[in-house]
């Protein structure tokens, strides 16, 4: 099971980046680029408040697990 | 100093928590419920900047401010206190809300009306992220060992029940006046209401102590100098922090978001249900799932948080297709057999300001007693010519659905399903992200993950189902209005695997046990 923690951790940093890409190619930057006002908030949101938190966030936490800190002994 | 707290005296605490957050609760839905009356009154959409400042209201509050309400408060909360810092929150939730309801319209005061109403909206989102951290640390540090769960679940009833009420207090202002009143002045008596119901709230907080954790950790001296450095620039608590969020509040947010604001939105706009029957079918559902809360807080309590709030989660992956396609069949009428004589047609000429509209309604009856109206607007200026919308079109078709007997138990029963999903995973964690963290920062360190969870991957689900949701609708796909809830089961799944795997049973901070 401990392996396994660590091996996910992999696993979340690929999703973080998938969730980067998808936060920002098809999410952020065309609603910043539609033009409709709305939009543009929406998208400037999405791009410089949500994608940090989110993708940063799951990196962070794929990190700790590749790294064994969430192994049972250090909880 | 936990064993001291009578059970008369944590009644109290419960009492006095729970009104002042369910009110903060009430305050937030009710600009949501409201929008559309608030869009016209603040908010002319043929006003750009006034549109602009709308989309700010609406995505800054619910997004971006409650997680910084969360830092700012609970830093405040870990510094000064529990009890001094929530009733911050709830003044500043019921001032700015009683507020809202006493600025002059767009047409009175022009920019200024909209830039109060966002500065307002903005205080309201700060509150909301500082209040609920501190009455749920506030109760649970009040709490029996062992019986955390269950008290806490008081609170956690506190978001279903603030939506509850806000809906039977627009129901009931609209009931006793007319359309034109409630339009002309009517909206605003539920913020007006606000404040009383804070001044009550107040009146009890204020007579509270302080959280009993909290007084022994400041006597001893172990309160922190900085929360915020403590709680996320030290990596072993930031790693329960990024736990918390991505193996519990992140499947929360948006389990609660699917069963509350998904499952109306669905209602009204896919399956095309009156939207008064919708509001009410809704209410009934969240009145029986309530007491739900409270059972899975309290069984939590003996089994463990972890696989309470995972087994809403699962279930949530597993079911939300066949409960949402079991919903659209509901109204879908090509299934239904037609009552050919049932057909009437009204038509009736509307004046309006530019000119006049020609409205006319058509009404079919089904055998299941499921009844479809159709109603036809067409726009035209005085001169007689169409005026025509921004995609060249005069006419407008809405169809509304009302179902009875039989399909509306059953659809209560769909949507009451939902919310026991939301009861499995929201019962018992306010408990769960109480004990992870140590008290010397545990209001600022349980709020953040709270707010991003519950704000920004339960807030962003309108948007990102709809994308998907049209997405799929442009591909011709045939189960188009099944494809945005790919996002809260994937969420949801990522969410269940994380828990599962890296959270503990009856994982609690170090410093407490």
């Amino acid at each position: 099971m401990e392996s396994l923690k660590k091996i996910l951790g992999i696993v979340w940093i690929i999703l973080a980046l998938l969730a980067a890409y998808f936060c920002i190619a098809k999410f952020g930057l065309p609603k910043i680029l539609s033009g409709h006002q709305e939009d543009v908030v929406f998208g400037i949101i999405i791009l410089f408040i949500l994608t940090p938190i989110i993708s940063c966030g799951l990196a962070f936490f794929g990190f700790y697990a590749l790294t064994g800190e969430y192994h049972k002994e250090k909880m | 100093m936990q064993e001291q707290v009578s059970k008369k005296g944590i009644w109290k605490v419960i009492g006095a928590s729970s009104l002042g957050t369910l009110i903060e609760w009430y305050d937030f839905f009710i600009f949501g419920s409201l929008s559309i009356v608030i869009s016209t009154k603040f908010f002319p959409s043929d006003n750009p900047t006034a549109a602009f400042l709308s989309t700010l209201a609406t995505f800054a509050a619910g997004f971006v401010v409650r997680p910084f309400g969360a830092l700012f408060f609970g830093r405040l909360g870990d510094l000064i206190g529990r009890k001094y810092t929530f009733m911050v929150t709830l003044l500043l939730m019921g001032g700015a809300t009683f507020l809202i309801g006493c600025i002059p319209s767009y047409e009175s005061i022009g920019y200024f009306a909209p830039a109060i109403v966002l500065i307002l909206r903005l205080l309201q989102g700060l509150a909301l992220g500082g209040e609920y951290g501190g009455a749920a640390t506030y109760v649970a540090e009040h709490a029996p060992q062992g019986e955390r769960g269950y008290w806490t679940s008081w609170i956690q009833t506190t978001a279903t029940f603030g939506l509850f009420i806000s809906l039977v207090v627009i129901l009931v202002t609209r009931f006793f006046l007319s359309e034109a009143q409630f339009d002309l002045w009517g909206w605003r008596v539920p913020f007006l209401l606000s404040i009383l119901m804070v001044y009550v709230s107040y009146l009890i907080r204020k007579n509270m102590d302080e959280s009993p954790e909290f007084t022994k950790a400041k006597k001893e001296g172990k309160t922190s100098k900085n929360p915020l450095q403590e709680s996320f620039g030290n990596k072993y608590n930031l790693k329960f922090v990024l736990l918390a969020l991505f193996g519990a509040a992140m499947g929360q947010g948006v389990v609660w978001y699917t069963g509350q604001f998904y499952s109306m939105s669905f209602m009204k706009t896919v399956m095309n249900l009156d939207s008064d029957q919708a509001d009410m079918i809704l209410g009934i559902a969240l009145l029986f799932a309530t007491p739900f809360f409270v059972v899975f807080g309290k069984l939590s309590d003996r089994v463990g948080r972890k696989w309470v709030m995972l087994t809403g989660m699962l279930l949530a992956v597993l079911t939300y297709r066949p409960i949402y396609e079991a919903m659209y069949q509901v109204t879908n009428l090509s299934n239904k057999q037609e009552v050919s004589s049932s057909a009437a047609d009204v038509s009736q000429r509307v004046e309006t300001a530019e000119g006049y509209d020609e409205v006319s309604h058509i009404e079919k009856t089904y055998s299941d007693g499921t009844s479809l109206k159709t109603t036809t607007t067409a726009h035209y200026l005085i001169d007689g010519s169409p005026k025509n919308n921004s995609e060249g079109k005069n006419t407008l078709v809405k169809n509304t659905v009302h179902i009875s007997g039989g399909n509306y138990v059953y659809l209560i029963f769909l949507i009451f399903i939902q919310v026991i999903y939301i009861t499995l995973v929201y019962g018992p964690i306010a408990a769960f992200l109480v004990e992870i963290f140590p008290v010397k920062i545990r209001y600022t360190s349980m709020s953040l993950p709270y707010h991003i969870g519950n704000g920004i991957f339960g807030g962003l689900l309108p948007a990102v189902s709809t994308y998907l949701a049209s997405n799929a609708k442009m591909a011709q796909d045939p189960s188009f209005y099944l494809e945005g809830l790919w996002y809260p089961i994937i969420i949801s799944a990522v969410c269940f695997i994380i828990g599962a795997l890296y959270i503990n049973k009856n994982m609690v901070a170090k410093d407490l046990n």
